[in-house]
């Protein structure tokens, strides 16, 4: 039976709650809407509003109050309402909650994981379709993560809400209700590592999130034109998994790197750095990167255009191939 | 909990002596029909298709359109996403509210052209423009001159969930401590979302005013008359110079938070229905007609509210796609060479797929 990734996140919380009663979910609407994206459907029925919290509108309280529950011996899972929002947060992200292991010289670990629903393409209102990992990649002290199918969202949720370090969960929103199988049994990947969901030869396509599919698409229409194009998800923003990608790199000489948020100061601009870094020599062509422009995110009439696609993902393919 | 309610116009339609003589109830009547229409009309609009999402305010017209109405127009308001009826009242072109939830515009209109702000979809940060704003008024020297054509004052709304953003704490704190010329008007619809008013307070509206050092008023919010008698009466103090004043206009928010969300969720319709005998134009209705107020008074607004059905209908179909370039365009005052390259790759990309629709 497939499960959509919406209802993978249910599951995988729902199972953590029920291993470690110190688990507890605090967001906007999540308690009897089950979240905008339904995502805690039924958890605060099930769990009692104890455990699943209907926080006031505030979103530096809801992550300022999830790090003191963490001082206190709790694993917060927070629900930022969409990816616009968080930013009333920041503040207790940044200086607070990345820092105080660093600054109790590793005595306090705040296991408090954020989740937000990020990403364009749904035909969405203004903040309701950005891509703000950068800002938390730049920041040393938070793991960024981000899952591309149903198995990842069930995996990565479940080992997010086990980390001593605080989590940054970025849900794809175009995908919530993608399908896929999930295997429960298998032993989940540690958080930090990156995956290769299509293997080839002649090219590295890396990406993340609910750019994955689409980079699968193109892999099989770049086949047709006999290029072996291998895709890797990320999975894990930060830490970065450099060894997977040179290892695929220094196999395939090339390198194309694509995401929908903006290009400059990008999660691309990292890897491509890192990639000519370390393989100046194994590089046939430029490293590419494919993102959404130097712009705020545009109304949606434009968004089809301005996120990087299948097309604009292909067309730098092919300029990888003109060297 | 509504006993303690300043009103004037009774749910029954009776007129209180105390309200004002000389208030244009007329003008109100209509305003909140017509903006009741714009806000149908956009219902309708996105079932078809034709816009994305609409946030509407059935049964807050009394609050928008009171407060609306007591606005001079030197005066500055600065809404969240739901004041049709306060965008109707300042004259702002009601086809232009439909851009942003078309998808064609982040904005829509001139802010400056009817001293209208954008709508803001971060919930209360707002309040901290509009008390900068006050600053700017009071360093011009435009308050407490004594002179109508000069002194203003800036009107803020705010939802009952905004109360709880630090930044909605933070407007509160400068506003007071520094006595500033605004009024911040608080549509408590009793629901953020999915979020009774009890997940943000223990307190009313009204009273949390007096821990930051200002007036609280408390007003029915279905009621027209008395929601502008409060909010002009605050304004007048706020132009004075005696500071700010928090409206908590109490009213009910009757549809779903926007078309997207599903209130049958989280709420009973009983209390829905409820609240639609309180209806603030049917209340007005019945005053009027017990006044004698002519039949063909009523017969020119619902002729005016087909021509608006009909322009709104029209004018969303017709409101343009942006230009590939515009989000460039727009970013920087000049722009960067970098953004210039990548605009130029754009819309040759644009053009490419234009030519070959494959
Ligand atoms: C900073 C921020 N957090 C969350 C949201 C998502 N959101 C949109 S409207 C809303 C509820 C607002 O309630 P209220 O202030 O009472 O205004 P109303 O919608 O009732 O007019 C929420 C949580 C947002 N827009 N901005
Ligand atoms: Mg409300």
């Amino acid at each position: 039976m497939s499960t959509a990734i919406a209802h993978a996140l249910n599951e995988g919380l729902r199972s953590v709650m029920e291993e470690d009663d110190k688990v507890l979910l605090i967001g906007e609407d999540i308690g009897r809407l089950g979240g905008v994206f339904r995502v805690t459907d039924g958890l605060q029925k099930d769990f009692g509003e104890q455990r699943v919290v209907d926080a006031p509108l505030g979103e530096a309280g809801i992550v300022g109050s999830a790090i003191g529950l963490a001082m206190a011996g709790y694993r917060p899972v927070c629900e930022i309402q969409f990816d616009g929002f968080v930013f009333p947060a920041m503040n207790q992200i940044i200086t607070q909650l990345a820092k105080y292991r660093h600054r109790s010289e590793g005595r306090v670990s705040l296991p408090v994981v954020i989740r937000i629903p990020v990403g364009g393409g749904i035909g969405a209102i203004e903040h309701h379709s950005e891509s703000p990992e950068a800002y938390f990649a730049h920041t040393a002290g938070l793991r960024v993560v981000s899952p591309s199918s149903a198995q990842e969202a069930y995996d990565l949720i479940r080992a997010s809400v086990r980390s001593d370090d605080p989590v940054v969960f970025l849900e794809p929103k175009h995908n919530y209700w993608l399908k896929g199988e999930i295997d429960r049994s298998a032993a989940p990947a540690p958080i930090g590592t990156a995956k290769v969901v299509r293997p080839g030869d002649d090219l590295t396509l890396v990406t993340y999130g609910a750019l994955v599919p689409t980079a699968v698409k193109v892999a099989a229409a770049a086949a047709e034109d006999g290029r072996s194009v291998e895709v890797i998800d990320l999975r894990s923003l930060s830490p970065i998994d450099d060894a997977t990608i040179f290892a695929s790199v220094e196999r395939t000489g090339r390198l194309v790197v694509a995401h929908e948020a903006s290009q400059t100061a990008g999660l691309g601009s990292e890897i491509v750095a890192r990639v000519q870094d370390e393989l100046f020599y194994s590089l046939e062509a430029p490293a590419i990167r494919v993102t959404g422009y130097d712009t705020p995110y545009p109304p949606s009439r434009l968004e089809g255009d301005w996120l990087p696609g299948l097309d604009r993902i292909l067309d730098a393919i092919d300029r990888s191939f003109t060297y | 909990m509504t006993d303690d309610l300043f009103s004037l116009l009774s749910p029954d339609g009776v007129l209180s002596d105390a309200a004002n003589a000389s208030v244009d109830l007329r003008g109100m009547f209509s305003d909140m029909v017509m903006s009741r229409r714009v806000d149908t009309e956009a219902i309708a609009l996105q079932r078809q298709g034709e816009l994305g999402l609409w946030p509407s305010m059935l049964g807050q017209e009394a609050a928008q359109v009171g407060a609306g109405r007591a606005l001079n127009p030197r005066d500055v308001a600065f809404p969240t996403y739901r004041e049709h009826g306060v965008a109707w009242c300042r004259g702002v072109d009601p086809v232009s509210l439909l851009g942003l939830f078309r998808g064609t515009t982040l904005g829509g209109w001139d802010p400056t052209a009817n001293n209208f702000n954008l709508y803001t979809l971060v919930i209360g940060a707002q309040t901290l423009h509009a008390v900068g704003y006050a600053m700017g008024i009071v360093r011009d020297g435009d308050v407490g001159t004594g002179d109508p054509e000069r002194d203003r004052a800036v009107l803020v709304f705010l939802g009952d969930g905004a109360l709880s953003e630090g930044e909605t704490n933070e407007a509160f704190v400068w506003a007071a401590a520094q006595n500033l010329p605004i009024v911040f008007f608080c549509q408590n619809n009793q629901w953020a979302i999915s979020a009774p008013y009890s997940v943000q307070s223990r307190v009313p509206v009204a009273q949390r005013a007096q821990g930051f050092g200002f007036r609280g008023v408390r007003v029915d919010g279905n009621d027209v008359v008395a929601s502008h008698a409060v909010t002009v009466e605050a304004l007048e103090q706020a132009r004075a110079g005696n500071g700010p004043t928090l409206i908590e206009a109490f009213t009910y928010r009757r549809n779903p938070h926007t078309t997207s969300d599903d209130d049958g969720r989280y709420r009973e319709g009983a209390m829905t229905d409820d609240w639609t005998t309180l209806d603030p134009i049917e209340r007005l209705r019945t005053y009027l007609t017990t006044i004698g107020t002519d039949e063909d008074f009523f017969a020119e607004v619902a002729s005016q509210e087909t021509e608006l059905s009909e322009r709104l209908r029209a004018g969303c179909r017709a409101l343009p796609d942006p230009e590939p370039a515009s989000s460039f365009l727009h970013t920087y005052a000049e722009m960067p060479a970098d953004l210039e390259r990548q605009m130029n790759d754009h819309l040759e990309y644009v053009a490419a797929g234009e030519a070959d629709p494959a």
